[in-house]
């Protein structure tokens, strides 16, 4: 047994120390000296225009240094492609302080620098703005009839296939139909660390940019392309974030205003936002969909249709997959997906954790739900019947799909075949118990990533890439693959990242990270181990002379013969001999497009709940969830349980409490703060347990991962919706379920 | 919140400049620290803006989320809705002055065990409040302990992990007298 098999091990956190003790520092926290605050003005309004900002008032206050707005804000990139970042939908990106017009309510229309927060704090409470207001729509409902189809999205946006069989005739002649409606609201990421940006006057231009966000690169592209910098001269740095869910993917306002005000200012800017402002750009949008499903006497599904009508801003048009999954989960013939967005006065949405997928889950399995118990089938038994062996939308098979095993293990461990069919037919006390069950599919996918090692001669390996740890655990699993790849010991490995200086990484979005950055990471160890090979076989005597890279192992600090391990060398002495003071290189990971092409990728799961539901008060209690996840290999156990875990939490929230409230008068976000703005604490949190099923995939890419950031949210709203049913016999189909919808 | 004022409210030119600053003393970690801050700043705002001690965070500024706990002559408080002029006289604990990465407290270390955290910025909260749990020494069960360390968010939703992190150091403080 070796000790540097790191891969598939529970391994904690390598950032836990920094992060248990303060030490861990965020975008907002670095101090750099002579450094100026800025503080955000948010529109009270939510269309209009301003019709003039009175900033000779405050700037007479001694100590405010100046008020950035439409009125003196100096001319910048004029088109529309300069603010478009790596992960824009289509449309004209919004620009903060460019003109007189109020797009959105909490749109961001000043801003006051001051020598001290509590000054810039101060002015800008009593900065006066004068406004012409003009009449908003923020209502989907007004617009139901006004959908129209996307002309082009954001990458990674699939138009719905086009229909296959004959949807409408099935569906009508089918043994049992259901149709319904099902709604959730919008929902807004809310990372605990509010957004925020340090950026550090170099002189001469030259600027450090600590951001918080979820990519670097894309931020480093955005302020090069709007403010005319050099990438030498803009360099973005993000080490830590606290929480990002898909709100850090394009680049905040705070730093294009921090940055501004910074290059006008000729010194070092802090702009932080308030938790009421964390409300004020992208969210999960308020969608209305329409599931119709047909079985045969068979209890397979005779038809699907799904259509999804959501929010978009004015200027961009925001696209998700939402209805995309309804086509492949199950296996069907006769199948219709529609899409459609709706133009509010709102900013634009923006992915948050399985976006798309999280909302088209919860009408589909809820629907499924519906249907299975139209057709007196258990709802397990259903799906299986219904199982896809291949991708229908794609007419691709699966590069690997362990679904079957997660219904069956997940059912087993879960004891599911404890729960009598007949809703109210269990009960604890005075409250209805409900089991209940759901499953979802995302995406597996690999981007192009790159990395860079360096070995040194004391036998320390230092990887670094310009990539993120949201709280995935990149930092461990890279560490991980890097120490087992070349035999290392943990301790001797040091992971780098977030830094625009490190070789170039996508942002950390659609559970990609593990596959893209960690094959770069494999990749480049891998290129370190041939040199070091190289090397060995230069040494007096080397057992290791003609011998391939196939032929030798990387483990326990040595270089060794796979078929002989006595005839090693120690990793440490072939530095040393060769007397190279270091070894270093970098190189990209692509995905293996002409293996990929011919399957379809993707990961899979499904959610086991009981419910208990207090029959008086109409309180639910999510008891017990058990998530059965098959993605792939898991590089960390513990690291990748904890994103299932956080998963089902954002289940429960999506389930129960989460919904941004808007009051169509003011079209204005009514809770946009954390009281108000309900997410479970933890006396919410009961037993919750993830089950991981083994899967094997060498198509995906060369670690086999399939990533394991969303998955474990999908099916956890619909399983716990379902269960709701099951203990009460009442079908909700408006997220979130409160209370009055029991009574 | 609504920040500006509406030109029917609107005042005739100039607005009032604050008070000045002053000079605020602190005893943070068993250091004396002697700020000249404004008299509204919050302690919150002085530990992480004055004196850089920016391990206790700030999610929500208005009480709501714990990410700011620290401890006050050993109780936990949100240090967000305190002002650092009223505790001149105190002794106040942060995330800092529990442990350092050589040596860690017992809770730091239980909370890397049991993978309490993800981002980890709710973290230092979470610990300071269990701190003040157990100083509190009304946490026994873990119903108690998910009761009484509910004024701490986690959008990460690692609860589970800190629920197991506090219980074991709940746990091994119980049983010590017995040995």
């Amino acid at each position: 047994m070796s000790t540097t098999n790191y891969i598939g091990k529970p391994t904690s956190r390598v950032d836990g120390p920094a992060k248990v003790t303060g030490a861990a520092t965020y975008a907002a926290e670095f101090h750099v000296p002579n450094m100026a605050y800025g503080w955000v003005v948010s529109s009270p309004i939510a269309k209009g225009r301003i019709t003039k900002v009175h900033a000779d008032e405050v700037l007479a206050i001694p100590g405010v240094l100046e008020v950035f707005s439409h009125e003196n804000v100096p001319g910048l990139a004029w088109f529309d492609r300069n603010y478009k970042d790596d992960v824009a939908p289509g449309g004209s990106p919004f620009r903060p302080l460019h003109e007189d017009k109020i797009k959105f309510n909490q749109q961001p229309i000043a801003l006051v620098v001051a020598e001290t927060l509590e000054l810039a704090r101060y002015a800008s409470s009593v900065l006066r703005i004068d406004y012409e207001e003009e009449a908003h729509e923020t209502d989907i409902e007004a617009k139901r009839d006004e959908g129209f189809e996307p002309g082009r999205g954001k990458s990674g946006w699939m138009p719905p296939p086009p229909p296959r069989g004959n949807p409408d005739k099935a569906w009508e002649e089918a043994e049992h139909h259901i149709e319904h409606e099902y709604v959730h609201g919008a929902q807004h990421h809310n990372p605990m660390e509010m957004y925020g940006a340090t950026v550090e006057w170099r002189g001469d231009k030259k600027l450090t940019v600590y951001d918080k966000t979820q990519g670097v690169v894309n931020v480093q592209n955005y302020l090069t392309k709007i403010f005319g910098l050099s990438k030498d001269d803009c360099r973005v740095i993000n080490q830590y974030m606290g929480g990002g869910f898909g709100s850090g993917l394009r680049p905040q306002y705070s730093v294009f205003l921090a940055v501004l005000a910074s290059l006008e200012l000729k010194r070092s800017v802090r702009v932080t936002l308030t938790r009421q402002q964390m409300f004020s750009f992208g969210h999960r949008p308020h969608t209305l969909q329409y599931v119709k499903l047909g079985t045969n006497p068979d209890g397979t599904l005779a038809a699907i249709q799904h259509h999804a009508l959501h929010e978009t801003s004015q200027f961009e048009e925001y696209t998700e997959n939402v209805v995309n999954w309804s086509g492949m989960l199950y296996q069907c013939e006769n199948v219709k997906l529609g899409y459609q967005l709706a133009k509010l006065d709102v900013f634009t949405p923006q992915d948050m954790r399985a976006p798309g997928a999280a909302t088209g889950s919860f009408a589909l399995e809820v629907a499924m739900d519906e249907m299975a118990a139209a057709a007196g089938i258990d709802p397990i038994d259903f799906r299986i019947r219904n199982y896809a062996e291949e991708d229908q939308n794609a007419g691709k098979p699966f590069s690997s799909k362990r679904l079957r095993d997660c219904y069956h293990q997940g059912a087993a461990k879960f004891g599911w075949e404890k729960r009598n069919p007949q809703p109210r037919s269990m009960r604890k006390g005075n409250r209805l118990v409900g089991y209940g069950m759901a499953g979802g599919v995302w995406d597996a996918t690999q981007k192009k990533a790159a990395a860079k090692a360096t070995l040194t001669a004391d036998g320390k390996l230092q990887v670094s890439s310009a990539t993120a740890d949201i709280g995935t655990g990149t930092y461990t699993i890279m560490t991980q693959i890097a120490a087992e790849t070349l035999g290392l010991p943990l301790e001797a490995v040091t992971f780098k990242l977030g830094d625009t200086d490190m070789p170039e990484a996508p942002v950390q979005g659609g559970s990609w990270t593990a596959a893209s950055v960690g094959s770069a990471v494999k990749s480049v160890c891998e290129a370190i181990g041939e040199k070091l090979l190289k090397l060995a076989q230069k040494m007096e005597g080397s057992p290791l002379k003609g011998a391939s890279p196939d032929e030798v192992e990387f483990v326990n600090g040595q270089i060794r013969l796979s078929n002989n391990p006595n005839e090693a060398v120690v990793i440490r002495d072939v530095l040393q001999a060769s007397g190279e003071t270091r070894l270093e290189t970098d190189t990209s990971a692509t995905p293996n497009l002409l293996k990929q092409a011919t399957h379809s990728m993707h990961s899979h799961n499904a959610v086991f709940v009981e419910v208990e539901v207090d029959e008086e008060f109409g309180t639910v209690h999510v008891t017990r969830v058990l998530n059965a996840v098959a993605a792939g290999r898991i590089l960390n156990p513990k690291t990748a349980r904890s994103q299932v875990l956080g998963s089902i939490v954002w289940g429960i929230s999506m389930a129960l409490m989460e919904e941004t409230i808007m009051d169509h008068q003011f079209g204005r976000y009514m809770n946009h703060n954390y009281s108000e703005y309900h997410i479970p604490v933890q006396a919410d949190i009961n037993d919750i347990e993830v089950l991981f099923v083994e899967e094997e995939d060498d198509v995906v890419n060369p670690l086999g991962v399939k990533g394991v950031g969303e998955i474990g949210l999908l099916g956890v709203a619909a399983a716990i919706t379902n269960a709701v049913y099951h203990a009460t016999g009442k079908r909700v189909r408006d997220l979130p379920i409160y209370l009055d919808k029991l009574l | 919140m609504i920040q500006q004022s509406s030109t029917s409210a609107a005042q005739a030119g100039g607005v009032a400049a604050p008070p000045p600053t002053g000079t605020v003393r602190l005893t943070i970690n068993g250091q004396q620290h002697t700020l000249q801050i404004a008299p509204w700043t919050t302690l919150l705002d002085a530990l992480r803006e004055y004196v850089h001690l920016t391990g206790t965070k700030k999610g929500c500024d208005h009480g709501q989320c714990g990410a700011c706990t620290v401890l006050v002559n050993g109780k936990r408080i949100n240090s967000c809705l305190s002002l650092a002029v009223m505790h001149e006289d105190h002794d106040i604990t942060t995330i800092e002055g529990l442990g350092s990465q050589e040596n860690l407290h017992p809770l730091q270390q239980a909370f890397i065990d049991h993978d309490a955290f993800q981002c980890g910025y709710c973290t230092p909260g979470q610990i300071c409040s269990a701190q003040g749990l157990i100083n509190e020494g009304r946490a026994h069960t873990e119903e108690e302990i998910k009761e009484h360390m509910s004024g701490n968010l986690c959008r990460c939703g690692a609860y589970a992990g800190i629920l197991n992190a506090v219980k074991e150091v709940v746990d091994a403080k119980s049983s010590e007298p017995r040995r």
